[in-house]
């Protein structure tokens, strides 16, 4: 896609830095002269935010952390006082908690965008697989994160997603203690939690080079799902995708800076203003909020999974909901192979965007039902939802490809650009 | 292969689901929910994107922890400097500390023995009680919340549709809210509902029908010398506001900032605008 590079040094130095290392070239072929299809819409902007974010967060977790305590006994005071006595310590503070979020509602709009234009199709299933890896690799490096500060929520969200591993049978409890570093959410969990939360995000970093890498073999995909044809179908990265990203990470900072500047502690939860008590049970435990319907999943299965007319319990609740919520990410993995639909774009799809949107609203009303308690109504409802959720994905994807009569496509880029233009 | 795959994997599925029920988790009666009621609103100085400290609602309300909370509460992220932050003097907080003598450990003498020594202004807030044993021994076995967190730390859900709402209307108050509700919100139990000894009722509370403080607060008790009411509203609204100081004593400092760089991002965003719409007029898309 990069193809023949266009750089060319002009001065002496950029001439011979370029024949020894041409990194210069790099980033001119990766940044400049790239060529992007021209029908990008704003949703195609979220990966330069998403990068912008995980800019953010780094840099302001390592000042944090020059300011924190890994150690049960001082760690809520270290944060506290920092933010309270620390130069701009409220801003450091709030900014890195509230950039977690952003962070995930960038990266869900990201990935819905992905699963409504299709991008996971071939030839971009490793682009779509790594993106799967950044997801999963941010989801351990938040959970990692919200411990940190020993609130109430820290401590009891810890026990409880650790308690996760225990359900593998045979094995489970001694990853439980590993991960722990002993048999309950302690001292040596907080230390090696501060040290995998400093570790993780330098992996992001590093996946994300190889997701950008992919993403520059293929090419981006673009709202018609029509690959670049001809040179009128793209226009260079730089100015045009520069300045198109640019204004929308200045729109996504000012949501950004909403939350930051008044509704800093809207996000969080309250009990995490309290310091870790392990002897005292919060009335409902629940996680951040980018992981509610995961947690919602989770909680669904809440029956044993037996060999019918028999008592031969196969898979007992517990499992089966760590089943599930790990499955309902691993499911993410397979789509490129699920979606049996050769085109692309649900833009083309007219039944593909209805169950898409139903996916949207599993997604979320998944998130709610994972904040409610796990009772009554509102179980049935997740399990529901939860229902729904893989059956978009194993039964939807791959039979809505065979049954579904596609609208007809544009033969390229530039006719879908200019035709919508002659009509409009 | 992919087909195969598919359909056992529903086949496999279809059979689960047929014998699932064999142990449906039963949930016998939803816990109930708590608080009974939600919190009323207060209009607080320090609500909204300009809000701002009432320097003297926040003295009259130390006033009341100094006189009332503090004998059972402690503050324990607070420091005595902190006080200037409510219009105090260096001097004024200097003489809080003297007159009411307050001490504190010092470092182990030559001989080894820990005496007291008498307060700085960089030194936190003393609390109450040695440990939170004693406060238990103290107060029926319940331990009194430290206050320096609470009005973060007590924030009742807002529930369906509200928390959206709040998002547009900034209302981000909750936990004052809350205390100022709670304290005047002791009220004589509804027939049927059983109070057990030693708490009291209150439907603001926000993990039961009631709770082991007794209504602390009661008109008269403490003496204004600004003029304001000697009222219970006014106690709970001036130690609500009072107590949101202390659990977020730069909320004045991130609002201003705050609206410093709205401005800046809203030009950006409008000048990026622009831009853009320049660089693209000449490519459809």
């Amino acid at each position: 896609m990069s193809g023949h590079s266009t750089y060319a040094p002009k001065t002496g130095f950029g001439k011979w830095m370029d024949a020894r290392l041409p990194i210069a070239r790099l980033m001119h072929d990766s940044f400049v002269s790239y060529p992007v299809p021209r029908n990008l819409n704003s949703f195609y902007t979220f990966g330069g935010i998403l990068s912008l974010m995980l800019i953010v967060q780094i840099v302001t977790g390592i000042v944090l952390a020059m300011h924190y305590a890994a150690n049960t006994e001082v760690a809520f005071n270290s944060v506290e006082q920092f933010v309270r006595d620390g130069n701009f310590g409220w801003l450091f503070r709030y900014m890195h908690a509230n950039g977690a979020s952003m962070f995930f509602i960038a990266v869900y709009i990201h990935i819905f965008r992905g699963l409504y234009y299709g991008s996971y199709k071939a030839p971009r299933e490793i682009l779509w697989i790594l993106g799967c890896i950044i997801f999963l690799l941010m989801m351990a490096t938040a959970f990692m994160g919200y411990v940190l500060p020993w609130g109430q929520m820290s401590f009891w969200g810890a026990t409880v997603i650790t308690g996760f591993f225990t359900a593998i049978p045979m094995i489970g409890d001694s990853i439980q203690t590993l991960l722990l570093g002993g048999f309950v959410v302690d001292n040596p969990t907080l230390n090696r939690f501060f040290s995998l939360h400093y570790l993780l995000p330098f992996m992001i970093v590093g996946v994300v080079i190889l997701h950008v890498w992919a993403l520059h073999v293929t090419g981006q995909t673009n709202p018609t799902g029509v690959e670049v044809k001809k040179t009128s179908d793209v226009i260079p990265f730089t100015p045009y995708a520069t300045v198109k990203d640019a204004f929308a990470m200045v729109v996504f900072l000012i949501v950004f800076a909403w939350f930051l500047f008044y509704l800093p502690n809207f996000l969080g939860h309250p009990d995490n203003y309290i310091p870790a008590d392990s002897l005292k049970t919060p009335a409902h435990i629940v996680p951040e909020w980018y992981f509610l319907p995961f947690y919602a999943i989770l909680r669904a299965i809440t029956f044993n999974i037996s060999i019918p007319f028999t008592d031969i319990v196969l898979i007992d609740s517990k499992l089966g909901g760590v089943l599930a919520m790990f499955g309902s990410i691993a499911v993410l993995f397979l789509v490129p192979w699920l979606d049996t639909s050769p085109v692309r774009s649900a833009n083309y799809r007219p039944i593909y965007r209805w169950f898409f949107w139903l996916l949207v609203i599993t997604g979320i009303a998944l998130g709610y039902l994972g904040s409610r308690p796990a009772e009554g109504g509102y179980v049935l409802a997740a399990q529901f939802f939860t229902f729904l959720y893989f059956a978009h994905f194993l039964v939807i994807l791959p039979w809505l490809g065979k049954f579904e009569k596609p609208t007809p496509l544009p033969a390229s880029i530039t006719d879908a650009v200019l035709g919508e233009k002659a009509k409009a | 292969m992919m087909k195969s795959l598919i359909r056992n994997t529903l086949g496999v599925i279809a059979i689960c689901f047929i014998g699932f029920g064999s142990a449906q988790a039963s949930e016998e009666g939803a816990t109930p929910h708590y608080p009974i009621e939600h919190p009323k609103h207060v209009h607080w100085s320090f609500a909204g994107p300009f809000g701002h400290w009432d320097l003297a609602q926040l003295q009259r309300g130390f006033k009341i922890y100094h006189e009332v909370c503090s004998a059972c509460h402690a503050m324990k992220l607070v420091a005595y400097r902190n006080l200037q932050e409510l219009g105090f003097s260096e001097a004024q907080v200097k003489a809080y500390i003297a007159e009411n003598e307050i001490e504190v450990d010092a470092e182990p003498n030559e001989d080894g023995e820990v005496e007291k020594r008498a307060a700085k202004p960089s030194d936190l807030f003393v609390p109450p009680f040695e440990n939170d044993e004693a406060a238990k021994a103290n107060n029926n076995g319940a331990l009194p919340p430290d206050f320096s967190l609470l009005a973060k730390a007590r924030a009742p859900e807002r529930g369906f549709p509200n928390f959206v709402f709040d998002v547009f209307t900034m209302y981000a108050e909750n936990g004052p809210d809350y205390i100022y509700s709670l304290l005047t919100g002791y009220q004589e139990a509804p027939a049927g509902v059983k109070v057990e000894d030693g708490t009291h009722y209150n439907p603001y509370f926000i993990a039961g029908p009631a709770l082991a403080m007794a209504a602390p607060l009661s008109d008269g008790q403490v003496t204004y010398d600004d003029g304001s009411p000697e009222t219970l509203d006014q106690y709970s609204k001036d130690i609500s506001a009072f107590m949101m100081w202390a659990a977020e004593p730069k909320l004045v400092e991130r609002k201003s900032l705050g609206f410093k760089v709205m401005i800046f991002l809203l030009v950006f965003a409008g000048l990026m605008y622009f831009t853009k719409k320049k660089i693209w007029s000449d490519v459809k898309h």
